[in-house]
């Protein structure tokens, strides 16, 4: 007891001094970013060439406390943002890391967009159902009969089903995990960092302090509980069928992987079969 | 479970767990996910008026880091000792992955070997 | 990404009409991303360049929309590369939040406006000067802007030039403000040979990460900028930062950013300002006009001064910082203003500001779709020439 010991493992990818962060207690926003670091080492990628973008919310703090060449965009914005970051610079790695908020709501056309011209990023879906930075108001992922500040007679709007949307538009990898599911994420985080293309991974995540105590859905720990009772892994669904619902089964598993050229390589084979050695790429 | 904290066979590596009690907000998710549940919550208050966790068998912890995974807050983790060198925390470091900055941890508590 | 070879720059006389020479421009100032949304009566700029681009060692990307476009130049510039991104009319309104992220964290990046009428969607193919106010303070919060107005194609590509070196001086957004007349005007531009071109390059560090701090103003109030993806691992939000760039909620916090920002523009308002000057010498009125507009009013100065009248022009060509010292001055010893713009009164306002009632000031409103009819403007001249 007491004995001076190496720092913790994960210190490394942290901006330590930033400590402690702003989530709240039993928030699943840290329990990912734990994941991530992991994956990153995992991953073997050399961390100065590995770039981290948010946009705005709880989820979108990410950027900030992680070691990397980070960029904590406008709500929404951080796809076209990473677009732009990936594009003049093609040697990084470029991960999007925010809220389902910020990522389907206000962001949802970049979304879209980038999944369908296959951008080299890996954008990682931190869903808590809710808008946390705001204080728990309604998003398109909540829930039919959940409620939010903005829903306070519970939502009655379909919610996206975020892997069949990314599916759909184009995405080459999609995965769904919990927060209790920490070794998958860490796995699939990495195989997404090594993947080429428009990669998205969901992460269902406790906001005790607003959607479960809201709902009386209980604290983190009961939520982790939950995900732990309630969710079954089946690689390879058919993304049409993992359509979640309140206090329902919740589907996981690697969804989606499959190849497909990226952005860049379709401009620069366009390019080059028609301008010929015109094409100063 | 049992089978962690009985163990009697010679093995190669012991777990070890690692607690930065300042920063822990006792969500309770190191001590549930636990597998030989060898974590309870201190009687102990931190800087901020949590009870961190503390490790109360110290035999049957494995170092599998599923708290460290778990651990919103960077709290935590866990880590395999190599058994012939008992107190080799510096050694520790290189079963790392992740590199082995000494500064700012608070305490360490250690698990016997499995 | 390495600029453009200089094979890039097409030095010669061309015939070419203020959207292309814009292009141009941009490419001979070594932009090598530009990313936009179609929009009249812009978008032949970023035709010309999704031509260009690939013939010269350039990306463009056509978003999905303006707030898209907006800052994936942002985030193109913070990947190493000299990006601009071209709109009008309502796509000016959706970049708004990016024009204050680039200022709030320093992203060298130039927008370019052609102006049309509105509000709204307004006359997409038809010239107005509406957006000079919403150039200065669309975007919310405290910042300074830096604005450029050509008034003919030449300038179109010269300007360009200027926007993109202040863009990297200041580390600000510069804004290049074009109407649609001076966009589809078809002139004479002379491009000069690529080593006849100023660039100011990137202000990168040559610090040591460990000596870095990515916010703190090395000199002129303006940091330099870090390489990503070279072990800096730095932060860029659009959070109130301290030099370290990461968020502090504090108002010490926010008075060190805020009025660093802002004093970084205004402490060189001097250096900024360019204004184009015809017969003030012995002027009693000055006309204040600028882009398509002082095209217009110098016809109505030569009519009044065939007339007798003691007329001037003063052409403010960066707008923003305005050039209020210039009018002060005159306003010393000048009878009035006349002011000649496409919209209801905008610059009018910072003239009269500046003149502080040393000198009259009148507006000769238009409410855009067309030019003044030169008549127009000399039926003020002559009115306000006989109150002396
Ligand atoms: C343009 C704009 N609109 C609204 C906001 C306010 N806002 C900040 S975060 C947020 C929602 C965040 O929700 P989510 O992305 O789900 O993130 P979480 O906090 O849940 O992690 C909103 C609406 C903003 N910052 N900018
Ligand atoms: S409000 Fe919700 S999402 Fe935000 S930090 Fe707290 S628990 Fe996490
Ligand atoms: S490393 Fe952590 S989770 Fe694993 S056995 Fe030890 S205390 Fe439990
Ligand atoms: S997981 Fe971390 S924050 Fe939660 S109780 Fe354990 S040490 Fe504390
Ligand atoms: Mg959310």
């Amino acid at each position: 007891m007491g004995v001076m010991v190496p720092f913790n493992p994960v210190e490394p990818f942290l901006r330590s001094e930033r400590m402690p962060h702003i989530w709240c207690s039993g928030c699943g926003i840290g329990t990912t970013v734990n994941c991530f670091a992991r994956a990153l080492a995992e991953s073997k990628l050399p961390l100065d060439k590995v770039a981290i973008v948010s946009g705005i919310g709880c989820t979108g703090r990410v950027a900030g406390y992680l070691n990397l060449d980070s960029f904590h965009t406008t709500h929404g914005r951080a796809i076209p943002f990473a677009t732009g970051l990936k594009l003049a610079n093609p040697e990084l790695t470029v991960v999007v890391y925010s809220g389902d908020g910020d990522l389907i709501a206000i962001g949802g056309n970049h979304f879209i967009h980038a999944a369908r011209r296959n951008v080299d990023i890996k954008v990682i879906c931190i869903n808590n159902f809710i808008y946390g930075m705001t204080g728990g108001q309604v998003a398109p992922t909540t829930p039919v009969g959940a409620t939010a500040t903005t829903a306070p007679y519970g939502c009655f709007e379909r919610p996206f089903n975020l892997p069949y949307l990314a599916e759909s538009s184009g995405a080459v990898y999609v995965a769904r995990w919990t927060a209790y599911h920490v070794r998958y994420i860490a796995h699939s985080m990495a195989d997404a960092l090594r993947k080429k293309g428009f990669s998205f991974i969901e992460i269902l995540a406790p906001c005790p302090t607003l959607y479960q105590r809201r709902n009386k859905l209980g604290d983190g720990l009961e939520t982790m509980r939950y995900y732990k009772q309630h969710s079954v892994i089946r690689h390879g669904a058919n993304t049409r069928d993992v359509n979640l619902h309140f206090q329902g089964e919740i589907t996981l598993g690697k969804f989606v992987d499959i190849e497909r050229p990226t952005l860049q390589q379709t401009m620069e084979q366009r390019f080059r079969q028609v301008l010929r050695d015109r094409y100063a790429g | 479970m049992p089978a962690a904290t009985t163990g009697v066979k010679a093995r190669k590596f012991r777990g070890e767990v690692l607690i930065t009690e300042d920063r822990c907000k006792e969500c309770g998710f190191c001590i549930e996910f636990c597998p030989p549940k060898v974590l309870e919550f201190s009687k102990e208050f931190n800087r901020h008026g949590y009870h961190p966790p503390i490790l109360v068998n110290e035999a049957g912890c494995t170092g599998c880091d599923l708290c460290g995974l778990y651990c919103p807050d960077f709290a935590i983790y866990g880590i395999r000792v190599p058994v012939e060198s008992p107190a080799a925390t510096a050694s520790a470091a290189g079963v790392s992955p992740l590199g082995n900055d000494t500064s700012g941890v608070e305490s360490v508590r250690q698990g016997g070997g499995i | 990404m390495s600029p453009p070879r200089p094979s890039a720059v097409l030095s010669g006389a061309h015939f070419m009409d203020g959207n292309h020479a814009a292009c141009e421009g941009a490419i001979a100032a070594g932009a090598n991303f530009a990313a936009g949304y179609p929009i009249t009566p812009s978008t032949e700029i970023v035709e010309r360049f999704a031509a260009r681009a690939p013939l010269v060692g350039a990306t463009f990307l056509q978003m999905e929309d303006e707030l898209a476009s907006s800052i994936a130049i942002l985030g193109a510039a913070w990947g190493g590369a000299k990006a601009f991104t071209v709109t009008s009319g309502p796509g000016f309104s959706l970049m708004m939040e990016h024009i204050g992220f680039a200022a709030m964290t320093e992203t060298p990046s130039v927008f370019v406006n052609v102006q049309r009428g509105g509000p709204s969607t307004g006359l997409p193919t038809l010239p107005a000067q509406a957006d000079m106010m919403q150039a200065r303070w669309g975007s919310h919060g405290d910042y300074e802007i830096i604005a450029l107005c050509p008034n003919s194609p030449q300038e179109c590509f010269n300007l360009m030039i200027d926007a993109f070196n202040f863009s990297e001086q200041y580390r600000n957004p510069v804004l290049l403000m074009m109407d649609e007349s001076v966009g589809h005007m078809t002139e004479k531009v002379v491009i000069p040979p690529a080593d006849q071109i100023n660039i100011f390059p990137r202000r990168h560090t040559s610090k040591a990460p460990s000596e870095y701090l990515p916010f703190k103003p090395a000199s002129d109030d303006v940091p330099e900028m870090a390489r990503v993806g070279e072990g800096y691992r730095f932060h860029v939000t659009g959070l109130t930062h301290d030099e370290h760039g990461y968020p502090s909620m504090e108002w010490q916090t926010q008075q060190a950013l805020v009025g660093r920002l802002v004093g970084k523009i205004r402490a060189h308002a001097d250096d900024l300002t360019r204004t184009e000057e015809k017969q003030l010498e012995d002027a009693e009125i000055v006309l204040v006009a600028y882009g398509i507009s002082s095209r217009v009013a110098l016809w109505a100065l030569q009519e009044a001064r065939e007339e007798g009248l003691r007329v001037g022009l003063l052409r403010p060509i960066v707008v923003w910082p305005f050039p209020e010292k210039r009018i002060r001055e005159l306003a010393q010893r000048v009878n009035a203003f006349v002011v000649v713009e496409l919209n209801y009164g905008q610059m009018v306002r910072e003239v009269e500001r500046a003149a502080a009632g040393r000198a009259r000031t009148i507006l000769v409103p238009h409410a855009g779709g067309a030019v003044h009819p030169p008549e127009s403007i000399v039926k003020v001249l002559r009115e306000v020439g006989s109150w002396a």
